[in-house]
């Protein structure tokens, strides 16, 4: 229960630690020391903080759930035979489950879950600021933290020339000068504290909602860096493309959400819980694979009864007519009196019932339905609809719209357009954000969401993962921007672990995922330490650098032997050793080579990726020996090359000790990633995902197999071999220089102008969609312009008229009277004037005069009345 | 009645009325006349002790045909509190004076005219 309490606190920590300091730096950033040095210095502190807190949690974590020697390769297969020795659930037998499939075993291992706010309440649907904390939550923040932190430290080196006044080279005014503006240190750091709370923030989310909100906090955050050079015309339409790609994303995800929350009732992950440990709402997780059910895939009650709206509608119907009541249209007096039974923990049977009754009431569309009357009924009924295949397609929704989500943010195949162009910010941005972390929130979320996923849904994912990869992988070849290579070479990446999640291959993918953060982060860095030092992006303009900047260009050779998978196989052990890309494309091909076997697709999607290692090394040595080796292709840029300085080059060091051991477990003990993924492996996957109701066929098997070595070896094998033909290709051209790139360039003539050309997306998006919606809102503008405006200024000119009348109205009438009354007034005082003498002598004459008068007028007044009025 | 008939007559309330009519007038003359501040306030007192007489004999018992008193003291206490109020008056009116004179080193109540509208 220790770590329980612990983990969300330190975590929750690590969390906002960063927030703090955007906030710090949004209030007196600029004067923080010169220039705003001292921003830099606080960003950098508290990342490095949140990575130690992120550190002690791991810790933590692992002692809690401490890896016995030996466990990655024994877990799965462990977990399989202790889920076979499981009799088979009363419940399990319902569609969703596969035939095949034996139910796995509970997890061992439950996540931490839990609010800390909530924000509001909406019938039963709660927004809470939440935490779902499971190791990949905590090896997530490890990573991210760490990363984060060294390219934070770099930055405090790369950005130094924004501590004063900055002459842009790429801006020219319309005066014909190059722009000259103040230095935007602070602001830089304060976007990467931003960016370092959504990301986090996006990880230890307990529910979609949160999760979404990060998702588009870590949006803005990239669209605010790729366009920090806003006043050049690229980088801000770079930004403005990344941003609105990534909106046609979340679009989906928006429509996955609602159809999640609609059905389900709520968007948390795990159960929410009361006091004292009961269910009080199941979460999505636990409603999608019950315990009750073995955690096999099933159709959640609340999608079913949604799907047969009509059906129960109708059995309403009949039971009313049937008791011969009167039409009863209050279902919520009626659903309290049902024997709900707040008690029982979700794994006893009477989950059931309980689960349509929540997701019922949760929805005020489905609460109409239900009339209270035939409840019975109803609930009998559901296990046959599902059955039918009732709800599947809202499963198969959720799951693609939270994928297209994936879609837009990890840059994969139709919305990968974004990423590359997403090179214009500064260098560690592009590290940070378009390497390391932001687009492996997509992975991640998929990752998360795999429950979910239908097999169908998996088999969409895993193809467009192929495509992407094949597809960034061979514009990679052909590019000439140092950072553009690598763009393709992270969107290729992604491609990989998209396609690794796709074909069951959990830990595969998101073990691709964290050895590609260090390696990505790194080659960014060094590319980074290039153009810094260079001052250009184009490969052809530089050469023979590893004699100027040694460590960058060591350092960067680290990453290329990890991103192509350098290994030995059968050295120290079955799996080999090598660096860590060698362990987790061999995972992930592994896996690829299992669903091979089972399927014929399979063999395409294999072979693709086997192709796309070899194009890996290929790209990646040619990159490299473009730039540091050869002659020097400009002498001039040769001569000013320079080697970075200590606080820039120091974390390429860490980074390529990453890259080089983030594959290794931890001798003696079987500590590795792939391990502390594998305690976080989503309930009920381990054992495979089959029985799709649209593709019956498609089976994906169970990752622990793809550890046998009759599997993994051969695939190890030749992914090697396709990376060992790659870099030898790589170096006939670029190295040794015995071929001629050109004279294959001309050879292949078609191929390179469809390459260099990026198969033409952004042309067919230009012309699909970029120019109709141009002409479209120039439709509208034009409509604007000659209708509506014309109307208005009819109308207006209508008001106008009416205007003056009415003024001359008023001058004339109103004011007149008033006037002419002021006027009269005016005169009167004047007269009176003279009265006023200001001497004292006529005042009191005034006063006897005054007096006499009022005298005489009394007498003359008494004598008159004494007379009787002088009438008689 | 003439007013040659008044000297012939037994003092009488009239003959007291005369007596405050005529130091009426004579400060309300005085107040328009006179060009000095001090005169001025000379007049007043003198009206104010005009009215004064007037009260006094109206209360007096002695001189009522009846020979009895209906109003008891009210007149006496009146002119008492005119006499206090006069003094009140003319310790102000002095301070007016004097100020006058530190500003238009003059008490000429015809220099005193800047309030001319």
């Amino acid at each position: 229960m220790e770590s329980a309490v612990l983990l969300p606190r330190l975590l929750g920590l690590a969390w906002l630690l960063p927030l703090g300091s955007f906030a710090a730096i949004v209030l007196v950033g600029p004067r923080m020391g010169k220039g705003g040095r001292g921003a830099g210095l606080l960003a950098t502190g508290t990342i490095l903080a949140s990575f130690l807190l992120a550190a002690t949690a791991l810790g933590v974590w692992l002692g809690g759930h401490p890896i016995s020697a030996g466990a990655q390769d024994a877990t799965g297969q462990h977990r399989l035979a202790a889920g076979s020795d499981h009799p088979a659930l009363p419940g399990s037998g319902t569609h969703g489950a596969p035939p095949h499939a034996h139910p796995a075993a509970p997890e061992s291992i439950e996540p931490v879950s839990g609010d800390w706010y909530t924000l509001a309440r909406f019938g039963s649907l709660r927004l809470t600021i939440g935490y779902y904390i499971d190791a990949l939550t905590v090896a997530m923040f490890f990573m991210v933290t760490l990363v984060a932190a060294c390219i934070h430290f770099y930055s405090l080196g790369y950005m130094r020339e924004e501590l004063h006044e900055v002459t842009d080279p790429l801006v020219t005014l319309p005066s014909g000068e190059k722009l000259n503006r103040p230095g935007r240190f602070a602001r830089f750091f304060q976007y990467f504290s931003l960016f370092c709370f959504s990301m986090l923030g996006l990880v230890i989310a307990g529910n979609l909602l949160m999760v979404f909100v990060f998702w588009e906090l870590v949006g803005i955050c990239s669209y605010l860096l790729i366009g920090f050079y806003f006043e050049r015309q690229s980088a801000s339409n770079a930004a403005n493309k990344a941003f609105i790609v990534n909106r046609v994303g979340d679009f989906g995800m928006i429509v996955g959400l609602m159809a999640i929350w609609g059905t389900l009732g709520t968007l948390t992950f795990a159960d929410t819980k009361d006091h004292a440990g009961n269910v009080r709402q199941a979460g999505i997780f636990s409603q999608v694979r019950p315990a009750a059910a073995g955690y096999a895939l099933r159709v959640p009650d609340g999608m079913v009864r949604f799907a047969a709206r009509f059906e129960i509608e109708q059995i309403g119907k009949q039971a009313q007519e049937a008791k011969g009541s009167a039409p009863q249209m209050a279902p919520w007096g009626r659903d309290r009196a049902l024997p709900s039974k707040p008690g029982l923990p979700a794994t006893e049977s009477t989950i059931v019932p309980r689960e349509g009754h929540a997701a019922r009431r949760s929805n005020p569309a489905l609460s109409i339905l239900s009339v209270g009357v035939g409840e019975s009924e109803i609930a009998s009924r559901v296990p046959l609809w599902r059955a039918q295949g009732y709800g599947y397609w809202l499963l198969v929704i959720a799951g693609l719209g939270i994928f297209c989500g994936c879609v837009g943010k990890s840059a994969q195949f139709p919305l990968h357009v974004w990423l590359p162009d997403a090179m214009e910010g500064p260098t560690p941005v592009s590290a940070l954000i378009h390497a390391a972390t932001m687009v492996a929130a997509g992975v991640y979320l998929v990752g998360r969401c795999y429950p979910l996923f239908t097999p169908e849904v998996l088999l969409l994912i895993a193809c467009i993962g192929c495509v992407t990869l094949f597809i960034a992988a061979t514009i990679a070849m052909v590019a000439t921007d140092i950072k553009r290579v690598l763009a393709y070479s992270t969107v290729s990446q992604l491609g990989y672990m998209m396609l690794a999640l796709g074909v069951g291959g959990w830990v595969a993918g998101l073990f691709h995922l964290f050895t590609h953060a260090c390696f990505k982060a790194l080659l960014f860095l060094g590319s980074g330490s290039v153009i810094h030092a260079c001052g250009t992006n184009e490969m052809p303009a530089l050469g023979q650098l590893r004699r100027k900047m040694p460590w960058t260009a060591y350092t960067m050779l680290v990453g290329c032997l990890a991103i192509s998978g350098a290994g030995i196989p059968l050295l120290g052990g079955p799996g080999g050793f090598g660096l860590s890309g060698y362990y987790s494309k061999d995972a992930v091909l592994a896996q690829l080579r299992l669903f091979k076997q089972s399927s014929p697709l399979g063999g395409w999607l294999f072979y693709v990726a086997v192709a796309g290692a070899g194009l890996t090394a290929f790209y990646m040595f040619r990159l490299w020996y473009m730039t540091f080796a050869g002659p020097a292709r400009n002498k001039h840029i040769y001569e000013h090359a320079h080697e970075c300085p200590k606080i820039m080059y120091i974390p390429l060091v860490v980074l390529a000790v990453l890259a080089t051991i983030s594959g290794w477990s931890v001798w003696g003990t079987g500590l590795s990633v792939p391990a502390i993924l594998e305690q976080a492996r989503p309930a009920g996957t381990a054992a495979g995902v089959a029985g799709g109701l649209l593709l019956p066929d498609v089976a994906l098997p169970p990752e622990s197999l793809s550890h046998d070595p009759a599997i993994h070896t051969p695939a190890a094998a030749i992914a090697l071999v396709m990376a060992l033909l790659g870099f030898l290709l790589a170096t006939a051209f670029y190295g040794l220089r015995v071929l001629d790139p050109e004279a294959a360039r001309r050879r292949l003539a078609a191929v390179y102008w469809l390459l260099r050309n990026k198969w033409w997306f952004d042309e067919a998006y230009q012309v699909l969609f970029v120019r109709p919606t141009l002409r479209l809102s120039a439709w509208a503008a034009a409509l604007d312009t000659r209708a509506i405006d014309w109307f208005l200024d009819h109308s207006v000119r209508g008001v106008r008229a009416l205007a003056t009348l009415d003024d001359w109205v008023d001058r004339l009438f109103v004011d007149g009277l008033v006037e002419r009354m002021a006027r009269w007034t005016h005169g009167l005082a004047i007269h009176l004037r003279g009265v006023q003498t200001g001497n004292l002598r006529h005042y009191v004459m005034q006063i006897v005069i005054g007096m006499v008068a009022l005298f005489v007028l009394l007498s003359l007044y008494w004598s008159y009345a004494a007379s009787g009025w002088g009438l008689y | 009645m003439n007013i040659m008939n008044i000297l012939t007559q037994p003092v009488s309330l009239s003959h007291y009325l005369v007596v405050g009519a005529v130091l009426f007038v004579c400060g309300v003359i005085c107040m328009t006349a006179k060009r000095n501040l001090l005169g001025v306030l000379m007049g007043i007192e003198l009206a104010l002790n005009g009215a004064n007489v007037n009260f006094v004999a109206f209360s007096s018992r002695f001189l009522r045909a009846d020979g009895q008193s209906a109003i008891g003291l009210d007149g006496q206490c009146m002119a008492l509190f005119v006499i206090v109020l006069a003094a009140g008056e003319a310790a102000v009116a002095l301070a007016i004076a004097l100020c006058f004179y530190n500003n238009c080193t003059t008490i000429d109540v015809d220099q005193a005219s800047e309030l001319k509208g």
